[in-house]
């Protein structure tokens, strides 16, 4: 096991950033750190590299306990989220700083300096910017050299903290699918800090949701986006509708729906909130019969291979739903018609815990 | 981004008629032509109103190079330990969070605020015969107050915001990600000082250090107060114009002025050439940032 985190807790001042995290990220992994900002994941990524200090639990590196290590004896390489190049050095002397600044007994010959660092710019493919200024650079180039220079000093792990944050979509797209293959090149342990669930869950082996200080849910993207352990999981990552019941009776009404709750949720009689994601509901023109509530069609959009569709509750809501193209055009919807909605299956819903500050992990609750 | 923007624009950014801006103009050059441009002229007049010769001779007096040479000594003491305080006090205030933060920023301003000459009466209270320390001193053969050791004293203080003061917000603004980015690679507190911090700091020293250099050879006030105008000892190149000019002696008080001028006029020079190339260093890490 690469890295182990043990109930790691860390205050500033009265905001406490991390709530007795537990964490074990196996060798060779790359596992993505999501969450909203102020979720702690920049200050875990900060303990791990030795920059910030925890004020309680323990960190194992390969099995050896890190915690009273400095981030200069920890063999970690950091990408910074604004890249911190030394902005004085040309590219190829920030490549070559981990290296040069090495106490002089293992301090590699400067012939081996400079075949390290050209191997390194061809990795991250700018061999050609060698002698060029970090502000000479655009700023996928600009992360690319970050990039070089924390594998120059050969990391046990590596980090990045939002490394593709502060680029624009395309290139960012670009870079996501780089940084998987190169770690599959590499093999380095890493953890990258993200509040991208796109970005998480298309480029991790094992994906870290975080809220509020504490763990919510470790697992593959798979896992994660399909099982998820939390409301909170279920909310963060894909898009999610949120329905307004009414409780009565041991069911949960909705429109002319009505779901059974399950045994032992004692749930007040009143009103409840269901969670939904858009392409668990169905649209039909007519009633048919069956349970259903209905909806006004706000908006329709039909780019892409899903048709998104802005509907309005008949008790005030936002509703979306996606279909397929084909069952768009089956209906033939168009905005103002008065639709019926209902789950697709049962177990479509997911009901919100009572109280929305979850202190203990909220239990899920499928109807 | 915003340079493009303003080169698009003409060249007035008001619609204010020319005559206005014509009259500001003016305004401006006179007040510098009769408050700097003609009393420069005087000094350097009157310095040569004996001709090169008397010049030199006020110059090579005796006593005349003795305040020369404690001007420098003055000015080679104060300004080191301006320079340590000012890299330690910035590198503090840019990079940690601590108690009493803003009492630190007010208290390096405090030299600026306060009359030197009450600067110099601190002193002499403190370390002076009669003052707080002075039975200790005493008793040590220790002189301080009418010695060499006051007159640095009274230097450093009045000096000492220079190089904090334009080293503040350079730091602020970088921040210390390059310095974390230095640590996480392996670096030491000393290489990280060297390769990463002082070389993006070094025009705001310089530019510090100048400044500071120039008012701790210029200073008045406090050093008047310490020194007791002790002729070939005691006196500074200030002092030493003072004493010439109240003997009426015009032509040799002036000469002196004139070196103390030239001084200003080369600190003015430096001054200005910085500015233009940290100006181009600075636009550098804008973009970058």
């Amino acid at each position: 096991m690469s890295i182990q985190i043990d109930r790691l807790t860390k205050r500033f001042g009265s905001f406490t950033a991390l709530n007795e995290v537990s964490l074990t990220i196996p060798t060779g992994q790359l596992a993505a750190v999501l969450g909203p900002s102020g979720s702690g994941k920049t200050t875990l990524l900060r303990i791990i590299a030795g920059l910030e200090m925890p004020d309680e639990g323990q960190l194992f590196l390969h099995g050896v306990d890190a915690t009273p290590l400095s981030a200069r004896d920890r063999q970690v390489g950091f990408v910074f989220q604004h890249y911190a190049l030394f902005r004085h050095m040309t590219v190829f002397e920030n490549v070559a700083f981990g290296l040069r600044v090495q106490p002089r007994r293992s301090r590699p010959s400067e012939e081996e300096i400079r075949g390290r660092v050209k191997e390194l710019l061809r990795l991250v493919e700018l061999e050609d910017y060698a002698s060029r200024m970090p502000s000479q650079l655009s700023g996928g180039q600009r992360q690319r050299v970050a990039l070089a220079r924390a594998l120059a000093v050969r990391p046990k792990v590596l980090l990045l903290d939002e490394p593709f944050g502060a680029l624009d979509a395309r290139v960012r797209r670009d870079l996501r699918a780089w940084l998987r293959r190169l770690h599959e090149e590499l093999k380095i342990t890493s953890v990258f800090v993200t509040h991208d669930q796109e970005e998480a869950l298309e480029v991790a082996d094992q994906v870290v949701v975080m809220n509020a200080g504490r763990v919510e849910q470790v697992g593959t993207p798979e896992e994660v986006y399909h099982k998820p352990a939390t409301p909170f999981v279920y909310q963060f990552l894909g898009s999610v509708n949120r329905l307004r019941l009414r409780v009565r009776g041991g069911y949960a009404h909705l429109g002319t729906l009505a779901l059974p709750l399950p045994n032992g949720l004692a749930r007040e009689e009143g009103t409840a909130i269901a969670l939904t994601r858009p392409h668990l509901l169905d649209v039909s023109r007519e009633a048919n019969g069956e349970g259903h509530f209905r909806a006004r069609v706000r908006h329709v959009n039909a780019a892409g291979p899903l048709v998104k569709l802005d509907l309005v509750a008949e008790w005030g809501d936002p509703v979306h739903v996606e279909l397929p193209r084909e069952r768009y055009h089956e209906l033939a919807l168009a905005p103002e018609m008065v639709v019926c909605v209902r789950p697709k299956e049962p177990g479509a819903l997911l009901l919100q815990p009572p109280d929305e500050e979850h202190n203990a992990p909220a239990e899920m609750y499928y109807i | 981004m915003n340079a493009t923007k303003t080169k698009t624009l003409p060249d007035g950014v008001t619609e204010d008629p020319p005559w206005i801006r014509r009259l500001l103009i003016a305004t401006a050059l006179l007040f510098l032509v009769l408050f700097l441009f003609v009393p420069l002229a005087a000094i350097f007049k009157e310095a040569f109103s004996n001709g090169l010769a008397e010049y030199w001779w006020a110059l090579s007096d005796p006593d005349a190079l003795a305040a020369i040479r404690l001007t420098l000594l003055a000015t080679v003491i104060a300004v080191p330990l301006n320079l340590i305080f000012g890299i330690a006090a910035s590198w503090a205030i840019a990079n940690f969070e601590f108690r009493g933060k803003s009492v630190l920023v007010s208290l390096i301003d405090l030299p600026l605020a306060v009359s030197p000459v009450i600067a110099g009466m601190v002193f002499v209270l403190l370390f002076g015969t009669n003052g707080l320390l002075g039975a200790w001193l005493e008793a040590h053969h220790l002189k301080i107050i009418f010695a060499t050791p006051g007159i640095v004293l009274a230097t450093a203080f009045v000096t000492f915001p220079f190089v904090a003061r334009e080293l503040i917000p350079v730091m602020q603004a970088r921040g210390s990600e390059e310095e974390e980015a230095a640590l996480v690679l392996g670096a030491s507190g000393w290489q990280m000082f060297w390769r990463v911090t002082l070389p993006n700091i070094r025009w705001g020293l310089l530019y510090g250090t100048i400044l500071c250099c120039a008012r701790a050879m210029g200073e008045f006030g406090a050093v008047s107060v310490v020194s007791g105008h002790i002729r070939g000892l005691t006196n500074t190149m200030t002092l030493h114009v003072e004493i010439l000019y109240n003997e009426y002696n015009f032509a040799a008080a002036f000469a002196v002025a004139s070196l103390l001028t030239l001084l200003a006029l080369v600190t003015l020079a430096a001054k200005s050439l910085l500015a233009r190339r940290s100006g181009r260093a600075g636009q550098d890490s804008e973009e970058l940032a």
